[in-house]
């Protein structure tokens, strides 16, 4: 492994230790009130967030596929799937605005304008949606800074900076998109699923 | 070159170096040297330890009378801010940025850190962190102690706490990437024949201290933005009084700021075992203890944070394995302080200044070791939780340790740093001023807290005049014993001797390239080929 990628990995550590604290956060608040936070699965939109769990695992296999065609200096394939994974990244960022917007429409946003349907869970329920506020958005940050990375990625395939030789950068930015998309498979089932038992 | 008149014909008047090599504010702003970046760091830390101090003297002053001569309010100000600067933009940063930033390099054969430009960026952050809490300080400052506990900080608080917060938030990251660095550069870097075996103990320490830096860091920059929202949008996260948790703060600040504690000591403890060894001219006793005490240290440091809880409503059994696992860190520790004392025993001891600092260290380090102790026993802490004996045991450690490791390093080094050599005469009674100074501020400390005073109140019974009077005179001591390296380091600057590359006849490799070093390090990578500290019988001091 050379440095730029194991500078890459204690990065990403660094940023599974960052989320973790929101996780720790939620760990605690979800064995504290647990009916609470159930309670408002009904207002998360199953849908829309597994269309948003397939768009992203889909990312993740255009984005490996750019990284194996840089290894092999195909230029045009490392072009079409960095351009696929920035379409995925986008429609991803599409979809969580419609989510964020439905929430507003509900009052659903915490310290703001927050009005939930059971007065008894007000306050803990406020709790779930400040946090599902701040991993969400977290996360699409670190969205839109990897799409940010792939443009950058995308102006230096074209000009032809990448070769079978040297591909660190875009195995780089590989790494970080995994990543950015693992924190959401971790977060769709926290925050989307808890209320919907069988 | 028209300096060639003035110099001795063997010694060339004006050798290239890093700090000749390009003149101009853009040179420096812009440079990627680590050693330059190193220098910007020791000028932005320099700075605020007298912003810290400042505050210091202020509050010392306010506490000649029982009371008090500020406000209640200025106080809690007073003392809050001089934790934040020392801990997040003195302590955290001073020994890793300057020091080991300029020397890790250089000790395992490369020509720079990984990542010169993130190494540049990290400056900046400090930087700009630095501004949003001064900024907080000069509109009036905060009041919440350096520990920003919630929900005091996130709902009561009437001073300007999100600044304070987002500039540690800042600061966090220039510390995040300053570890990430030396992990790669030590994994990556090392030249030809630098095995672990042989890597100095300072890089072994800063090694570890980079792992904290890694995995603690990121859980403050979290904690304090969750308590960002908390203020601004008051979602309840922190507010007892609807749902949240101000416990669960405690746990999230402590799960950083107590390995930040070793942050701030390991790469101290690397400073002395380099300093022990070449001022008794014998390796370091029992090496591969030494830097495992280190990794040991570091692993550690995640497991013991709630010992700062043990009267915050933790679960007894919790508090109890905290405990044992507190009392754990002391064998590293003492690990460490006993190979030490090993390696001057039938060494050939010399008194040189850094050797002084190295003492200081030692006695004063074993002293807030120990009385650490006393604080992860249970009921020991129970009623000492609170009192002058915490700020008594910390500052031992992070002063007398801490403070004292950077000025020993400072002096060890400053020869190669800057190629001039400071006045010996005056280094010392500088040292001794300090460790008097010190000594004289915070022992008395010790008694306060065992007879009972707490900490952080303005005013507090007459009974305990005499010992604060004490306290606050061995502060204005330690005062002048920190001005007086500050005026010869930057007298030695245009007007020291120089120093060559060897003035201490010490091992490794800084200090087989010139004084100050070119902007690269070495004209070709270096082979190695000896173990670390390879000092032979006594052999004669190279001047």
């Amino acid at each position: 492994m050379d440095a730029s990628m194991l500078g890459m990995w204690t990065f990403l550590i660094t940023e599974v230790l960052f989320f973790g604290g929101m996780f720790a956060a939620y760990a605690v608040y979800r064995n504290m009130y647990p009916a609470a936070f159930a309670s408002t699965s009904k207002f998360m939109d199953v849908i829309l967030g597994g269309t948003n769990t397939a768009v992203l695992i889909c990312s993740s296999l255009t984005m490996v596929l750019a990284v194996r065609a840089a290894q092999l200096s195909k230029r045009r394939d490392l072009i079409l799937f960095t351009i696929l994974t920035m379409i995925f990244g986008t429609a991803f960022l599409v979809i969580k605005a419609f989510e964020y917007h439905s929430k507003w429409v509900e009052h659903l946003i915490p310290g703001f304008d927050f009005q939930y349907d059971e007065p008894r869970y007000q306050h803990n329920a406020q709790i779930l949606f400040f946090l599902y506020f701040c991993m969400t958005g977290m996360h699409a940050l670190h969205m839109i800074v990897g799409l940010g990375l792939l443009t950058y990625l995308l102006v230096q395939s074209v000009r032809r900076v990448f070769n079978a030789d040297y591909f660190a950068p875009v195995e780089m930015i590989g790494l970080y998109w995994h990543f950015v998309d693992v924190v959401w498979i971790f977060l769709f089932p926290l925050l989307y699923l808890i209320g919907h038992r069988r | 070159m028209a300096t060639i008149a003035h110099g001795t014909p063997e010694i060339a008047a004006e050798e290239v170096n890093y700090l000749n090599v390009e003149h101009g504010w853009k040179s420096w702003l812009l440079t990627t040297d680590h050693k330059r970046i190193a220098f910007l760091y020791l000028i932005s830390i320099t700075a605020m330890f007298f912003v810290g101090g400042a505050m210091a003297v202020l509050f010392r002053i306010n506490l000649l009378q029982p009371e008090g001569i500020f406000s209640a309010e200025t106080y809690n100000r007073l003392f809050s801010m001089h934790g934040i600067v020392m801990v997040f933009f003195f302590l955290v940063p001073s020994i890793p940025a300057t020091l080991a930033n300029f020397l890790i390099p250089i000790m395992v054969g490369a020509k720079d850190l990984a990542f010169p430009r993130v190494n540049l960026l990290s400056w900046y952050l400090y930087i700009f962190g630095a501004i949003f809490t001064l900024y907080a300080v000069i509109r009036g400052g905060v009041d919440t102690g350096w520990t920003f506990y919630a929900p005091y900080s996130s709902t009561y608080s009437n001073s300007y706490v999100l600044s304070a917060a987002m500039g540690v938030f800042i600061a966090g990251f220039s510390s995040i990437l300053t570890g990430l660095n030396f992990i790669v550069t030590v994994h990556k870097m090392r030249a030809p024949g630098m095995t672990w075996g042989r890597l100095p103990l300072f890089v072994w320490a800063n090694y570890g201290t980079g792992l904290i830096q890694v995995l603690g860091t990121p859980v403050l920059a979290i904690t304090l933005l969750l308590l960002f929202f908390e203020r601004v949008a008051h979602v309840g996260i922190f507010d007892p009084n609807i749902g949240g948790d101000p416990i669960l703060f405690q746990h999230l600040f402590w799960f950083y700021s107590h390995p930040a504690v070793y942050i701030m000591i390991l790469p101290g403890m690397g400073v002395i075992s380099e300093i022990v060894a070449c001022f008794s001219r014998k390796r370091v006793f029992g090496y591969n203890f030494v830097a495992f005490s280190s990794m040991g240290i570091a692993v550690l440091s995640f497991v013991v944070w709630g010992h700062h809880m043990f009267v915050t409503g933790e679960a007894m059994y919790t508090s109890v394995a905290f405990s044992f696992l507190s009392f754990m860190v002391a064998v590293p520790s003492a690990i460490k302080v006993f190979n030490w004392t090993a390696t001057m025993y039938k060494g050939s001891v010399s008194f040189d200044t850094p050797m002084l600092y190295c003492f200081g260290f030692i006695g004063l380090f074993t002293i807030g070791g120990l009385t650490g102790l006393f604080l992860a026993a249970l009921a020991t802490d129970v009623a000492t939780h609170g009192t002058y004996f915490i700020v008594a045991h910390f500052h031992y450690v992070m002063v007398g340790g801490m403070v004292m490791a950077f000025l020993g390093g400072l002096h060890f080094w400053w020869p190669k740093i800057t190629g001039r050599l400071y006045p010996e005469a005056w280094a010392k009674f500088a040292a001794l001023i300090i460790f008097i100074g010190f000594n004289l501020t915070f022992f008395p400390q010790f008694i306060l807290g065992y007879l009972g005073m707490p900490r952080r109140y303005h005013a507090y019974p007459p009974e305990f005049q005499a010992l604060n009077v004490l306290s606050t005179a061995g502060a204005s001591i330690l005062g002048i014993g920190y001005l007086i390296p500050m005026i010869y380091f930057v007298w030695s600057l245009k007007a020291g001797p120089k120093a060559g590359p060897n003035p201490w006849g010490a091992t490794g490799l800084e200090w087989e390239i010139q004084s100050p070093p070119t902007t690269f390090n070495f004209d070709e990578t270096p082979t190695v080929t000896k173990e670390a500290y390879d000092y032979g019988p006594v052999e004669e001091i190279v001047g």
